[in-house]
């Protein structure tokens, strides 16, 4: 019985809790930068718009019911609006962040929504990362490199250190939204610098026992001026990664092995397959 | 006009769809994967907390084995699942986790020892043995007898995708992203291809190839309240009803998950239930334990679901502003458990309710989360009525799901018959009599045909709103073809939805250079609205209760009468309804005749075939149990299904228990 009460006074605490804040619903101006590269009559230009805003909302509820109900030509991109595919970062307020888990009571009454720079526009809020993301995976070559691409299959599979399974997730949850490439000051100077994505990528694989690259391969990706030695260390990936990715470690420590692999030559590339570095297609 | 020539054309870049690429291209066949986004972007990635495969790693999941991943499905089927196929998928899952262990897949794996679990709400100290260090682990999921569910914390879709898509990248396939399969190309016998429309420019392209496959997900957009990603519009359903030939699958089976957050429908993983989490009502009551004493909160999802709304009908759910829910309480599992094996779950709940879920209760109602129905296929993927056209993942009906999806076989699914139909892709195009001779007039027909319907929307005067017709059909789709269905409400929705599907050839759209989202939005809800039409009208017709298909006016599965398939396509241009056939399931050949599920409620009526079948199922298993035969050969003697997989699958799974003699 006193269990039972207890119970009911927790979901009382819970109930308060859950009651939304009743509070007058502000008009929010919402400048957006429009531009239809298709069009040849269309020019940049700042287009502002009043939505009345709601509860809880984010920018993906704001965003399509300006759709619905105002501007049927606006361009954006959604597809899990839950912050776990990366499509839909931007510029909110001048900073690279994800749209879909922006809720706008964190936002001034006036803000701007612009596209991700650094990638190529399709349309007002969209751009191609996939297309830049896709080149920088060929590049890095970033999959696991097997020693034998046939694996039995009926087999129990190999044993990984629990530790080292959970490391490799903590990297692989990238999502290649492109907010470390947007912020970063050396990819606005060296358009061809790998970016903290593909930095990231060659650690998590560099963990992984089952990709037989190794340092000296690696340093063949990374062993740059537009790998990993370009980096100035501005480290707004790290900042701005809304993933929370480890990016200024990984970056740091992925330099000290380069320069140790390229200083003392450590593991000779003879041992493994060398992995020509292919150059980024510059627009 | 543009025509590209591949020998496989995939549309659909998510698990199944580049699963089968890499098996196709690996056997020498040209591929080229179309997508709506970037492939890792697809909605793959929101599956949370893992897949099944019977490898029995972990001490709770000693003695499973395929046979009772088989009986899970099916019962959680309702029997609605094709058991061949069951079969064959049982068979495969475990090689599938396998190849992604080698491919660079994360798995959680196990550290041998005592640990502490939350079983039915105690704390729990299990020991893990010593020959399972460092294997992968199995979490509990619904509706499984055993421990079967392999993990990656709870980012499972998303280390598989990140992986399958790398492979996809190593083999050099292409993918030509943002792109929209828009109708298929046939002569109303064999596929040849696609016509595709390029979302940056806008302009139409033909793809012809041998073999063409769907793989475009689910419809869970047709719904005002879906876990699903906003790409979900179950277009490729309708490319295919489309062609009036090639015909969808139990459309009306469509599963409510039972946590999506309140009110954004956003998913939190089936494993906060599986690691012990709790369902309260208002009252901070736990009221599964008292509706389904044998599973609790560990039910199918489509019991516990509707055990969610009848709670909140009794008066016992929370009100809030948006409508009422109930709570997931997750807090008992402790902060470093949350943290580390569910972290999106923290992450969503911080970025989107704005709570601490390793101290305060998530909000959660039931929501639109998975379409059993999809593109109706043979074993092999194809078509059985169109040929060349193959399908696969959640836009099938392979048929291992029927009338509801145990949690975890959806994205083992994906994978699975990614390598199976791969490999049957591979077949088909290997054999000379499958080549294809279609002159190019053909194509630029079809691409002309589909040019005029676009231009239509903008020659269009009318005065409808499109936004207004795909926003009633999501309410109609979420409130009348919902989780409780009635006849009233069911001919209501399909003449409502025919109604508005008459409107949408009433709206006016402007003619805009490149990507024009306005025409993708019109073009699309006019095919969602004819999967919704199939949907409704499926649901209409099947008078009994299956699965994820509740009637509140025929409560009851009937077997007698309902043992069957719905088979939908939209036969002529100018119908504004589809043609509905059924196709028998045949209980004298089932493995697993029909019977109680083992939750859920216990009454159905009896088809007088299945006391004859079990009768026979019960004497082959005495006599050949007596003989001494083992499970393989019991197995095989009840239902063969091995012929039906390609040969390099066919093998058993090995098991720290079940050595590979």
């Amino acid at each position: 019985m006193a269990e039972n009460v207890q119970q009911m006074a927790a979901a009382e605490d819970k109930k308060e809790q859950a009651a939304p804040q009743t509070k007058n619903h502000r008009m929010l101006q919402v400048s957006i930068l429009r531009y239809n590269p298709a069009d040849p009559e269309s020019v940049p230009h700042l287009q502002t718009y009043s939505v009345s805003e709601t509860d809880s909302m984010t920018l993906y509820i704001l965003l399509n019911e300006l759709r619905d109900t105002q501007d049927p030509s606006l361009q954006f991109d959604f597809v899990c609006r839950a912050g776990i595919c990366g499509s839909c970062a931007m510029l909110v307020n001048g900073k690279p962040t994800l749209a879909c888990r922006c809720l706008t009571r964190d936002l001034p009454e006036h803000f701007t929504l612009a596209p991700l720079p650094g990638f190529e526009l399709i349309g007002d809020l969209s751009v191609n990362t996939g297309k830049w993301m896709r080149g920088m995976s060929e590049r890095i070559q970033s999959w696991c490199h097997l020693n034998d691409e046939e694996v039995n299959l009926s087999k129990i599979e190999t044993p990984m250190d629990p530790h080292l399974a959970e490391d490799i997730y903590l990297l692989d949850r990238c999502v290649e939204c492109g907010c470390c490439v947007a912020s970063c000051g050396n990819f606005r100077m060296r358009p061809d610098f790998v970016g903290a994505v593909a930095i990231n990528k060659i650690s998590r694989f560099r963990l992984d026992p089952r990709d037989h690259r190794n340092d000296a391969d690696y340093y063949e990706i990374l062993g740059t001026e537009s790998g990993v030695f370009g980096c100035m260390s501005l480290l707004a990936c790290h900042d701005f990664c809304p993933k929370d990715l480890p990016l200024k470690t990984q970056i740091a420590f992925m330099r000290r092995k380069m320069a140790e692999q390229g200083i003392m030559g450590k593991e000779e590339p003879t041992l493994k397959r060398v992995i020509p570095l292919r150059e980024l297609k510059l627009d | 006009m543009k025509v590209i020539y591949t020998d496989v054309l995939v549309i659909g870049a998510g698990l199944a769809g580049l699963r089968m690429a890499v098996g196709a291209k690996r056997r020498g066949h040209d591929s080229i994967i179309l997508s709506l986004v970037p492939p890792k972007r697809s909605h793959s990635k929101a599956a949370q907390g893992g897949m099944q495969a019977s490898l029995a790693n972990v001490i709770k999941g000693v003695g499973d084995n395929e046979d009772v991943h088989f009986g899970d499905t099916v019962r959680g089927s309702d029997w609605g699942a094709d058991q061949e196929v069951v079969r064959m998928f049982v068979n495969t899952a475990p090689k599938a986790v396998r190849e992604l262990a080698a491919w660079g897949v994360p798995w959680s794996r196990i550290t041998p020892g005592d640990r502490q679990v939350i079983i039915n709400g105690e704390k729990v100290t299990i020991t893990e043995r010593k020959e399972a260090a460092g294997l992968i682990g199995q979490r509990d999921f619904g509706g499984t007898k055993k421990w079967r569910t392999c993990f990656v914390s709870d980012g499972t879709g998303h280390a598989m995708l990140n992986a399958v898509s790398d492979r996809v990248i190593a083999y050099g396939i292409p993918v030509h992203e943002r792109v929209e399969a828009i109708a298929l190309i046939h002569d109303g016998s064999r596929c040849y291809g696609a016509v595709v429309r390029d979302l940056i420019t806008g302009e139409l392209i033909g793809y012809v190839a041998r073999a063409t496959a769907i793989a475009t997900g689910g419809a869970g957009k047709l719904f005002r309240v879906s876990t699903n990603a906003q790409i979900c519009e179950g277009t490729g359903h309708a490319i295919a009803l489309e062609t009036g030939v090639a015909m969808c699958g139990n459309l009306e089976a469509v599963q409510f998950h039972p946590t999506g957050i309140f009110p954004a429908g956003i998913l939190v993983t089936e494993g906060c239930r599986g690691d012990g989490g709790l369902l309260r009502d208002v009252d901070g009551h736990r009221f599964m334990p008292d509706v389904e004493p044998e599973k609790k909160e560990l039910a199918s999802r489509d019991v516990v679901s509707r055990r969610m709304e009848e709670r909140i009908a009794q008066g016992k759910g929370v009100k809030s502003r948006f409508g009422e829910h109930l709570w997931l309480d997750i807090t008992l599992l402790g902060e470093n458990h949350i943290k580390h094996n569910l972290r999106e779950v923290y992450e969503i709940c911080h970025y989107f309710l704005g709570i601490d879920p390793t101290k305060d209760w998530i909000p959660v109602r039931p929501a639109q989360h998975y379409t059993m129905g999809g593109v109706r296929t043979k074993p092999t993927g194809e078509s059985e009525t169109l040929k060349g056209l193959f399908a696969a993942g959640e836009a099938a009906c392979w048929d291992m799901h029927g009338f509801n999806r145990l949690g975890g076989n959806s994205v083992a699914e994906t994978v699975v018959a990614g390598m199976i139909i791969g490999e049957c892709i591979a077949d088909f195009c290997d054999k000379p009599e499958n080549a294809i001779d279609i002159p190019t007039r053909v194509v630029y027909d079809f691409i002309k045909r589909e040019q005029s319907k676009l231009d239509a929307f903008a020659k269009n005067s009318g005065t409808e709103n499109m936004a207004e017709i795909r926003t009633r059909m999501q309410e109609i789709m979420t409130t009348k073809v919902g989780i409780f269905r009635n006849g009233d409400m069911l001919s209501q929705a399909v003449e409502e939805l025919e109604d508005l599907y008459k409107k949408s050839f009433n709206v006016a759209v402007k003619n805009q250079p490149g990507a024009n989202p306005e025409l993708v939005y019109a073009y699309r809800t006019q095919k969602m609205l004819r999967v919704a039409l199939g949907m409704a009208l499926g649901a209409s017709l099947r008078t009994e209760s299956r699965g994820a298909h509740f009637r509140i006016d025929y409560p009851v599965r009937n077997d007698a009468e309902w043992c069957k398939r719905t088979l939908s396509t939209w036969k002529n241009e100018n119908d504004t309804l589809p043609t509905i056939t059924y196709q028998d399931l045949d209980i004298s050949k089932m493995e697993l005749p029909p019977g109680w599920r083992g939750y859920g409620a216990k009454n159905y009526i009896d088809n007088p075939e299945t006391p004859i079948r079990q009768k026979q199922v019960d004497e082959i298993r005495a006599k050949m149990e007596a003989e001494g035969a083992d499970r393989f050969a019991i197995q095989n003697a009840l239902m063969p299904y091995l012929q039906l997989l390609p040969e390099d699958l066919r093998g058993k799974n090995e098991r720290i228990d079940e050595p590979l003699s």
